[in-house]
């Protein structure tokens, strides 16, 4: 392991990596800073970038984003009261009130301590436990990985649908159908491809995310004709105050985040839960372990309330890494376009990562260390002058992100053929965001596709066609039961809770 | 009867999985594969049951978390605006080049969604898209077929 780590260490250390961690967080706190965007917008948005990179470098750009995308967030949460990512909402409920006594310079730091410290601590947890879990893996068969996708997308279903479970899942569907276009993988059969060329390869992952996230997102700006830094014109964005913080706030601080960290990371590690649970779940869990006095603060302005949610959420971040490099199956929206980008790269992550591809496996999470190390140095001292975007007009702003987004795609294929379908996925990404059918389940449906199909039909062809490989091994029929649990609760949820109600 | 968008949108899907899975049934596999266990077609056909029956239930039973979107606040002309500037841009991109595509696709952009500062309108077009390129070309190596920049002689 050790060797390992250095590996990971040298890889990620050298000049260009260096670099590439620094203008990944720099862009990434641009983009997630935005409302809107979070960080699967933007990393979609350097998917095409990253092609021209090899796979660790391309990786490491990836992971700056990410980071800097949350980090941004947490800016927009703080400053002007608009979480770029539901991950931030819980970050706002005491952050945006220090903020208008006059302290968001305070808030923001708080805000970046409690992100380093909590991504520093599920850092140390990831390079436990990957290597570890990594082993345990390799004992899994095809029906355990069959069952553990459909856990991921029930999951994400489950946590993404805000009550419209069965959305939730017409959307999983969705997914899964478009990723069926194209040449089955073992019989090279045309699927669904209408006797057209350019379908022959299947629907480029990149084109869907662009489609599902960033261009989706901007339409739906101008549809609701809503201005996302309209806010940002109200208030200050050069005078943040002092970022520097007394005794007692450190004091609490550092009684909030161990807690905060583990929390965050076992629910980061979980299918389906992510950043957004862990924060709320932690601001809840904070409240109930401060003294009264404390607890009259939560709500105005309290140090804990913006370290907790912090905290959990960066460390969320670094636990959804743990199913996706160790099993190959993302947990979140955003490990999925990690996976996605990936599979781009040739690399299939997995338990095998770990051997076949130390240098990738280990720069990787040395690589998300050092970018909160670049968050905490260059970002925080530079956000008064970053926040500047915040006031960026939208005028220029979606024209500009439906630049890229095409941009990205044509640079893919060369062809108008996918430009004119990532125009017509966008089209009805927009119409079904706007009545709440969620988009991450599609994302993870699609991307998850091929995998499911080719361990159905492994776990099929062994038991000779029988659906009996569902319950024959103990650890399937724990999955199995676990998604049971998921799909009745949500039916309980659904019905019997709002019946109650009403 | 009175339908809600929401219900609408799940009939649609119900009748696109009805479609998917009588596509899926046309598939053609091989003769030796037509009763084996899993062939190309199991999967779609899988997948179209599947999305007949979330759809249907969605339809049938009552809603519990209605979704209500006031239409009457949308911004219909620019959204139709910029669908309709995009797919222009698809249009022109392999015969004007990406320079120029790309760049009057911008400069139209901001003019509908209502900017007019002209200067800024010209900075992030044209030159925002040759600074681009450059970086495109220099960092990454990544060429971008131009027949209008090659018709003035600026690239191979």
């Amino acid at each position: 392991m050790i060797e390992g780590i250095l590996i990971g260490l040298q890889t990620a250390l050298s000049f260009k990596n260096l670099m590439m961690v620094m203008i990944g967080c720099f862009a990434g706190t641009i983009i997630g800073m935005l409302p809107g965007l979070g960080p699967m917008t933007a990393i979609a948005l350097m998917i095409p970038i990253t092609y021209g990179f090899d796979p660790s470098t391309g990786l490491i750009l990836m992971a700056g984003v990410y980071y800097g995308a949350v980090f941004g967030g947490s800016t927009s949460s703080i400053l002007i009261n608009a979480p770029g990512v539901p991950g931030t909402v819980a970050t706002s409920f005491d952050g945006y009130p220090m903020a208008q006594q006059g302290k968001a310079g305070k808030a923001l730091a708080i805000a970046a301590y409690s992100s380093f410290a909590g991504g520093t601590i599920s850092a140390i947890f990831l390079l436990i436990a990957a290597p570890s879990l990594s082993l345990i893996s390799l004992s899994f068969r095809s029906p355990d990985y069959f069952g553990l996708m459909i856990l991921g997308l029930t999951a994400v279903a489950a946590f993404s649908s805000k009550g419209n479970f069965l959305k939730a899942m017409m959307m999983v569907v969705l997914g899964l159908m478009l990723a069926s276009v194209g040449q089955d993988t073992l019989s090279d059969i045309p699927r669904f491809t209408f006797n057209n060329m350019n379908l022959s390869d299947g629907i480029s992952f990149v084109l869907v995310v662009m489609a599902t996230f960033a261009m989706t997102e901007a339409l739906t700006l101008i549809f609701k004709a809503k201005d996302p830094t309209k806010a940002a014109k109200d208030i200050s964005l050069s005078q943040l105050g002092s970022i520097k913080l007394d005794k007692t706030e450190t004091k609490k601080m550092v009684s909030t985040i161990p807690r905060s960290s583990v929390l965050g990371f076992i629910i980061g590690v979980l299918p389906g839960a992510g950043a957004t649970i862990a924060s709320f779940l932690a601001y809840g869990m904070e409240r109930n372990f401060v003294n009264d006095e404390e607890k009259q603060k939560f709500g105005k302005g309290s140090v804990n309330g913006i370290a907790a949610p912090e905290t959990a959420n960066n460390a969320a971040c670094s636990g959804s890494f743990v199913p996706l490099l160790t099993l190959g199956i993302p947990g979140s929206g955003t490990t999925a376009v990690m996976l996605g980008a990936l599979l781009g790269f040739g690399i299939q992550p997995g338990p095998r990562l770990y051997q076949t591809n130390p240098e990738i496996f280990w720069s990787v999470i040395m690589s998300m260390y050092i970018g909160m190390v670049v968050l905490l140095i260059l970002n925080l001292p530079l956000i008064p002058y970053i926040a500047r975007v915040l006031a960026t007009p939208r005028t220029f702003l979606i024209p500009l992100i439906l630049f890229f987004s095409l941009t990205g795609v044509y640079l893919m294929s060369f062809n108008n053929f996918d430009i004119y379908m990532m125009i017509g996925i966008a089209v009805v990404a927009t119409v079904l965001r706007l009545y709440n059918f969620p988009m991450p389940p599609l994302i993870l449906a699609f991307v998850l596709g091929g995998l499911m199909e080719e361990n159905l039909r492994r776990s099929l062809l062994i038991s000779d066609g029988s659906w009996t490989f569902l319950w024959d091994r103990p650890l399937t029929l724990i999955i199995m039961l676990t998604i049971i649990l998921i799909v009745g609760w949500q039916i309980y949820r659904s019905f019997f809770v709002k019946k109650q109600r009403m | 009867m009175k339908i809600s968008p929401s219900k609408l949108i799940s009939l649609l899907f119900f009748i696109f999985s009805g479609y998917y899975l009588y596509t899926a049934y046309q598939i053609q596999v091989f003769a030796f594969d037509e009763n084996a266990p899993f062939n190309a077609k199991t999967f779609p056909i899988y997948l179209g049951f599947a999305g007949l029956v979330f759809s249907a239930l969605y339809v049938i039973l009552p809603e519990t978390n209605p979704t209500d979107v006031d239409l009457k606040v949308l911004d219909y002309k620019k959204t139709i605006g910029l669908v309709i500037l995009m797919i222009l841009y698809g249009l022109t991109i392999l015969r004007a080049g990406y320079f120029l595509s790309t760049s009057i696709f911008l400069v139209a952009s901001y003019i509908i969604l209502g900017e007019r500062k002209w200067i800024w309108i010209f900075t992030l077009s044209f030159p925002f898209v040759a600074i681009f390129m450059y970086l495109l070309h220099g960092l990454l190596n990544i060429y971008l077929r131009d027949p209008f920049l090659k018709y003035l002689g600026i690239m191979g």
